[in-house]
């Protein structure tokens, strides 16, 4: 079908693992999206698919290309990397938005702003 | 001299680095172009007047970081088991914990820690009263959770940034 025919079959298994394994974990993530009561509670399941997720997925990328090309190839790193670092900012933001709002609504559920002198 | 021309070895030596993996070659051509960009950004980046970091303990921060993975593996198969397990009825709270660490970079490490391990976020951080609120998705008790963050991950934290 492609060049991935080059893929040894044992090359292939561990490849088809992975990906399942990252797709899996994505998956357990979107449907904590669905499932979860609250907005705070909703926020947790993403971070499943940008850590285990994204680990096994890149693992799968780094196997195969590293097998079809002899030699090893492992800049998918990078991906990993960047998503950790980028992450804490998106969520930090959505966070402090709804936090912000349910302060200003007087909601029972948040802990209010301590005051300083 | 050195100083001016490369005022951020490390960040310089990093960027350098993910020149040579982005474009896969250690070709002379190459290693130029990247020390070039290194130092060129690094420069940049001494534009913002960041705060110095004090980076010390390297093996100490090796060390942290397997710990860090190993939770994220952990925490993974928690929340995955309480987002299957429908009925289980979820108990998720906020938790005020009382820093010690002041240290800027110290802190956006600790923010990538909390954040990427799956049940904990970072909520907001009051740098007055130095007092992190972070939200826990599966709170069982609460001071056990004040210490976890601080004996795992803060302390190391504070011998290596501060």
């Amino acid at each position: 079908m492609s060049h991935l025919d080059a893929l040894p079959p044992w090359a292939a298994i561990l490849v088809a693992v992975f990906v399942m394994l990252g797709a899996l974990f994505a998956f357990v993530g979107s449907l904590g999206l669905l499932r979860l009561k609250n907005f705070y509670q909703r926020v947790h399941a993403p971070t499943l698919g940008t850590t285990l997720g994204t680990f096994f997925m890149l693992a799968g990328s780094i196997t195969c290309f590293s097998v079809l090309h002899g030699r090893p190839i492992f800049y998918e790193i990078l991906i990993g990397v960047f998503l950790t670092l980028t992450t804490p900012i998106t969520l930090m933001l959505l966070v402090r938005a709804a936090l912000y709002r349910d302060r200003e609504e007087g909601s029972a559920d948040v802990p209010q702003a301590q005051l300083h002198e | 001299m050195i100083r001016r021309w490369l005022p951020y070895p490390i960040l310089s030596a990093l960027l350098l680095l993910i020149w040579l993996l982005l474009s896969q070659s250690v070709a002379p051509g190459t290693i130029l172009l990247g020390a070039l960009l290194g130092i060129a950004l690094a420069k940049m980046f001494g534009l913002l007047r960041p705060p110095k970091a004090h980076l010390r303990n390297y093996p100490l921060l090796g060390r942290l970081f397997l710990r860090v993975v190993l939770d994220i593996f952990r925490s993974n198969l928690a929340v995955g088991r309480l987002i299957l397990c429908r009925d289980r009825r979820v108990r998720s709270g906020f938790v005020a914990i009382p820093l010690q660490l002041t240290d800027r970079y110290g802190l956006a490490v600790l923010a990538c820690i909390i954040t990427s391990t799956p049940g904990t976020i970072w909520v907001s951080y009051d740098p007055s009263a130095n007092i992190l609120l972070i939200h826990v998705l599966d709170l069982v008790d609460e001071a056990g959770w004040t210490d976890t963050i601080k004996q795992r991950y803060e302390r190391p934290l504070l011998e290596i940034f501060q």
